[in-house]
């Protein structure tokens, strides 16, 4: 069972995106997908600057038997990435949803915030996969 | 560490010229001024160190190596020693034909025994592993699709549970890859096949008997089919070593094929490779062959490269591929001859039909329990993971403390907690048996003391590794104290 | 029955066990109609005895001629030690180390070796081998586009002067996925890359330049000014370097001044006979920041769950085995055997040893040369410096010379001419440490002969001498 926070939406392929109130959009994995991946030993993070389609792919997390795509859930360029994960990968799995972000977008088209799930329908999901 | 032995000035003398002569020409800033850091050590030393080091090892000169999808038989002492006599080690690869001929026609010789075996029209012998090999194989496709201006075909087809390596190589040929899932008999699902062949299909990937040890019995359909939507058909031969001599890859519809030498034709594996992926294909691929290859007039053996074969999909390695493995292979071949062959295929089936059997009837469930097994099969242990919390990868290693090696676990991915066995033709009875009676013993441990199992294994030379801190913590050579 | 341990008593067991009458039935699963019958072809089997007889004499049929060819492939002595260790049935007879606790052999033999290499080419980072040079620069040319980050550009600099199967083989296996090979010309007087010619491709997007040592002609490259081009002009330097000559010259990591990006090479000359060609290895080194492009098997050492130093396979998740179509590589194996030996022979040999012989397969070339310069029309074609190759002008034909001395078992160098037509009559020649100085007389003495007869045949050009 998952508990997914109220505060952000979800994309089915399991991360999460934020809307910080200020222009930006901050994405992570959700707890759900880091404890699917295990302990995690690197991640691969898009550029400052890198623009991103909607549904592509942007980034890698990987675990020792496993390498998941990261795809981003709106369209935009990113602003920012998370620094201290460049060494410290076992933060997404110690706090996925706070200090395990990943990176901050401008989305171009923030109605695409609209096709995403809310923490129901994501918990809806997790409990379906399970 | 062989560097623990080391002293500052300790050489082994005997091994190296007496003198270092000066450089003569070199300018100065080309000229090494850092020391190499390598280890300094005497001859004995080096000799001990790495002979308590091959004593760490598993293999099957001294174990049972049940290795699924590895094909783990008996390597002969022959093939070693009888590619490595003097004149063949000293053949430099680029020496003339004319002080060639010895070695030429052993793999002209070779070429035309894998091409009967496997009902291919042509083959080449020069790809240095399975995935090399199966990277020409989807390398010639393409080229077979361009060279008809058929520019369309963007797709291969590959089962969900076939090996990595499939769809890497497709990937390495610039395709994209479409998964075809499996069905509940172990059979492809056709009907998904079909609604996932058009236009865009390059061709298949398949291996029959599958990865998940049942024969495609469908096979000639799904051939058909491919072939109608105006793709190829790649056949991966890690499995080959199931069907030898009984049924061939050519009558089945293939266009293409790569044998693993190191499987089928028992060439040694290593500790992971030199292998040897000679490829084979059907009459239309046949321009695209790598090069070189060997032809024989008759009366002479000699090279093909590239200005005799100008559709060549070109060349694969420097020189000839792995050419003492593909001496080992010939010899193999030879000493088994035509009534060896598919004896390869049955005593590997009956090992495998009568191993299941009796594991079956010591509690543990097949993956595929209505299926004739091939050279090898599936176990899941589900059950003993949900009730006991002891999961595959707990009995792979309490295995080594039996002084058997762990088949493959994992793999294919579709079966939840499985363990692919192969026990090959030339395991004894005895031994299989004996195998029966230590997963036996496992299972019993596993349930009256699971924390045994759990922690295996407590007999090797290390205990399990913290793979976590090895991909975090990158400690990858030693750089000095 | 060869290699089936079973008795009849055994089979009819086996059988009723399973609940089958034949080992045919075993089979059914097969349509009938796709059922082959006795592969008539196929030669019956033989007996060791007989297999050992015919493999005896095609050997000897092929002689042992006194080898001066290189061209990539290198007669070097191997200490016995080698082979009697690399052959023993735990290294022979082990597969890939995927039970890394009963693996522990292997696994901290590839470290060692990871080790060895690292400090042999001055770089951060080895991986477990490859399968060839050749195909170890293709890999590179991968890895150099995904991992340059300044360029998106899909074309890499080659030069002329690097070894013609490499070439060709690297176009073979990246062709596909779009990358090309842009060719640099070659200085005809020094034999090193061009510099002009280099010069006018700066500015331009490349993902790569590829840095032969020494390049195919023997010749050594001007590394530090090539390496520091590379990276004014955004793009990574990829070494292909002779293992043995980097115990005596500047190794890759030490390029310039921030060191090749990545190197590789052809790990024949480290242990390997020469074997027509293989099996020979792929080394493939580079910096601490490419290391997640890099294909194949890596080891890391790491610590049990007692805290015990050993050895596993780490950064799996590059590998195709978990990453599938998105893997760096399609590669699984690498050559494990051929990297014992290699592990084990530089052991023996040590830094001086390695030197020794890179040192002396240098001055015996150099005598080689001075030897067959004695000879009217015969005289290096290049002025830039060697390490163990060299480039031989001859006065006459060069596949006839090669043909007529082949034929009183010299086998007297690489003719040059369909790869390099422009070059005339050449020969590449090569003079490891084994060859001595009768050899290298007799080499003389014999292309002298040859050099007469066909001067004298008036159906030769008759040179300007």
């Amino acid at each position: 069972m998952s508990n997914a926070p109220t505060d952000r939406r979800y994309a089915k392929s399991h991360e999460w995106i934020k809307d910080e109130g200020d222009g930006s959009l901050t994405i992570g994995i959700t707890d759900h997908a880091q404890e699917l991946l295990g302990d995690l030993v690197f991640v691969d993070l898009p550029e400052v600057g890198q623009s991103l389609d909607a549904g592509g792919d942007c980034a890698v997390v990987e675990s020792v038997k496993a390498a998941s795509d990261v795809y981003s859930p709106v369209s935009g360029e990113v602003i920012a990435i998370n620094e201290a994960l460049d060494g410290a990968p076992e933060t997404i799995n110690e706090d996925a949803f706070g200090e395990g972000w990943m990176f901050k977008v401008k989305a171009s088209d923030m109605a695409e915030l609209d096709g995403l799930l809310d923490a129901e329908g994501y918990d809806a999901l997790v409990a379906e996969e399970e | 560490m062989i560097y623990d032995h080391s002293r500052k000035g300790r050489r082994a003398t005997a091994q190296a010229p007496l003198e270092k002569p000066e450089l003569s020409g070199i300018p100065a800033e080309m000229v090494r001024t850092s020391r190499p850091n390598l280890p300094e050590v005497s001859e004995m030393q080096a000799v001990r160190h790495f002979t308590r080091l091959s004593q760490k090892n598993f293999s099957i000169d001294t174990h049972f190596y049940p290795l699924g999808s590895c094909t783990m038989k008996y390597n002969p002492r022959a093939c070693n020693t009888l590619a490595s006599l003097p004149g063949l080690l000293a053949r430099h690869p680029l020496a003339p034909d004319t002080h060639s001929q010895g070695f030429m026609a052993c793999l002209y010789e070779l070429q035309e025994i894998l091409k009967t075996v496997t009902g291919m029209h042509a083959v080449s012998l020069s790809p240095a592993a399975g995935a090399q090999g199966e990277f020409a194989g989807v390398a010639m496709i393409r080229a077979y699709h361009d060279a008809r201006g058929d520019d369309q075909r963007t797709e291969i087809l590959v089962p969900d549970a076939a090996h990595g390596t499939n769809p890497a190589s497709a990937v390495m040929c610039g395709y994209k890859t479409r998964e075809i899932p499996t069905g509940a008999d172990g059979d492809i699902d056709v009907e998904a096949l079909q609604a996932a062949l058009g236009p865009q299909t390059a061709g298949i990937m398949l291996t029959n008997p599958s990865t998940v040890g049942v024969f495609e019995r469908r096979i000639e359909e799904i051939a058909s089919m491919v072939h109608h939507a105006g793709g190829l058909l790649y056949y991966d031969g890690a499995n080959l070593n199931a069907i030898l001599g009984k049924v061939r890859p050519g009558d089945m519809g293939f266009d293409v094929i790569h044998m693993n030498l190191h499987k089928t034709f028992s060439t040694p594996h290593g500790g992971g490779g030199p292998g040897a992926g000679p490829v084979g294909v059907s009459e239309r691929l046949e321009p695209y062959l790598p090069v070189p290859m060997v032809d024989y007039d008759g009366h002479d053996y000699r090279w093909l490269s590239e200005k005799d074969r100008p559709d060549t999909i070109g060349r694969l390695s420097a020189f000839a591929g792995n050419a003492g493995v593909l001496l080992r292979a010939y010899v193999y071949a030879r000493l088994l001859g035509r009534e060896g062959m598919h004896r390869v295929s049955e005593f590997s089936t009956l090992n495998a039909n009568y191993l299941l059997k009796r594991l079956m009837e010591a509690g543990f469930d097949a993956a595929y329990p209505e299926r004739r097994a091939s050279h090898e099969f599936i176990l899941t242990l589900k059950k003993q993971a949900k009730e006991l919390d002891v999961n595959t990868m707990d009995f792979a290693k309490r295995l080594l403390d039996y002084g058997v090696h762990a088949p493959t676990t994992y793999f294919p991915l579709l079966v939840p907690e499985c363990l692919l066995v192969e026990p090959t033709e030339s395991e004894a009875k005895e031994e299989l048996d004996q195998f029966v009676d230590i997963m036996r013993t496992i299972k019993q441990e596993a349930e009256s003391q699971p924390d045994l199992v759990k922690q295996a294994p407590h007999t090797m030379p290390v205990k399990r590794l913290d793979d976590v801190r090895a991909a975090r913590e990158l400690d990858l050579a030693w750089k000095g104290s | 029955m060869p290699f089936i341990p079973h008795t009849e008593d055994d089979i009819q067991e086996m059988l009723e066990t399973i609940g089958v009458d034949s080992i045919d039935d075993l089979f059914d699963e097969i349509p009938t109609e796709l059922r082959c019958g006795e592969l008539q072809e196929i030669p019956p089997g033989l007996p060791e005895m007989e297999v050992a007889s015919l493999m005896q004499s095609r050997a000897r049929t092929d002689g042992q001629p006194l080898c001066f060819i290189g061209a990539g492939a290198y007669d070097h002595h191997i200490p016995a030690a080698v082979w009697e260790l690399t052959t023993r049935g735990e290294f022979y007879t082990a597969y890939t180390p995927y039970q890394a606790e009963a693996s522990q052999g292997t696994l901290q033999l590839l470290y060692e070796y990871q080790s060895m290499m690292t400090g042999l080419m001055a770089m951060d980072v080895s991986n477990a081998s490859l399968y060839d040079g050749a195909s170890a620069l293709a890999e590179a040319v991968l890895m150099a586009v995904r991992g340059n980050r300044k360029s998106k550009s899909k074309r890499i600099l080659v030069p002329k002067n690097l070894h013609p199967h490499y070439r060709r083989v690297a176009h073979s296996i990246v062709r596909n996925q779009q990358i090309e090979l842009v060719e640099v010309a070659y200085d005809k007087s020094t034999g090193q890359v061009d510099m002009a010619d280099l010069e006018s491709h700066a500015g331009e997007d490349y993902a790569a330049l590829v840095i032969p040592q020494p390049n195919f002609f023997g010749v050594l490259e001007q590394t530090d000014a090539l390496t520091d081009w590379a990276h004014q002009n955004g793009m990574l330097a990829i070494a292909v370097v002779n293992p043995l000559a980097m115990s005596l010259l500047k190794p890759a990591g030490e390029w310039g001044g921030q060191g090749a990006d990545i190197c590789c090479g052809e790990g024949q000359p480290l242990g390997a006979p020469l074997a027509s060609g293989g099996p020979y290895f792929g080394f493939l080194c580079c910096t601490d920041k490419l290391v997640r492009q890099m294909p194949g098997r890596i080891i890391g050492k790491t610590v049990d769950m007692d805290g015990k130093p050993g050895y596993a396979l780490t950064l799996q998740a590059r590998e195709q085995h978990i990453r599938r179509s998105k893997a760096t590589s399609n590669i699984c194996t690498n050559q494990g055997l051929m990297v014992t030996a290699a592990t084990i022979h530089m052991a023996i040999m040590g830094a001086e040893g390695l030197q020794r012989v890179a040192a002396t397969s240098h001055a015996n070339t150099q005598k080689l040369s001075e030897a067959l310069s004695s000879l009217p029309g015969v005289e290096p074609l290049f002025s830039g410096a060697v390490f163990h190759e060299q480039v031989m002008k001859l006065p006459i034909e060069t596949a006839n010379a090669l043909r007529m001395l082949a034929a009183h078992n010299v086998l007297g160098g690489f003719d040059l001419q369909d790869d390099y037509p422009e070059l005339g009559d050449a020969v590449l020649v090569c003079a490891t440490e084994l060859r001595s100085d009768e050899d290298i007389e007799n080499y003389r003495g014999k292309l002298e002969r040859v050099i007469q007869s066909q001067v004298q045949t008036p159906c030769q050009l008759k040179p300007d001498w």
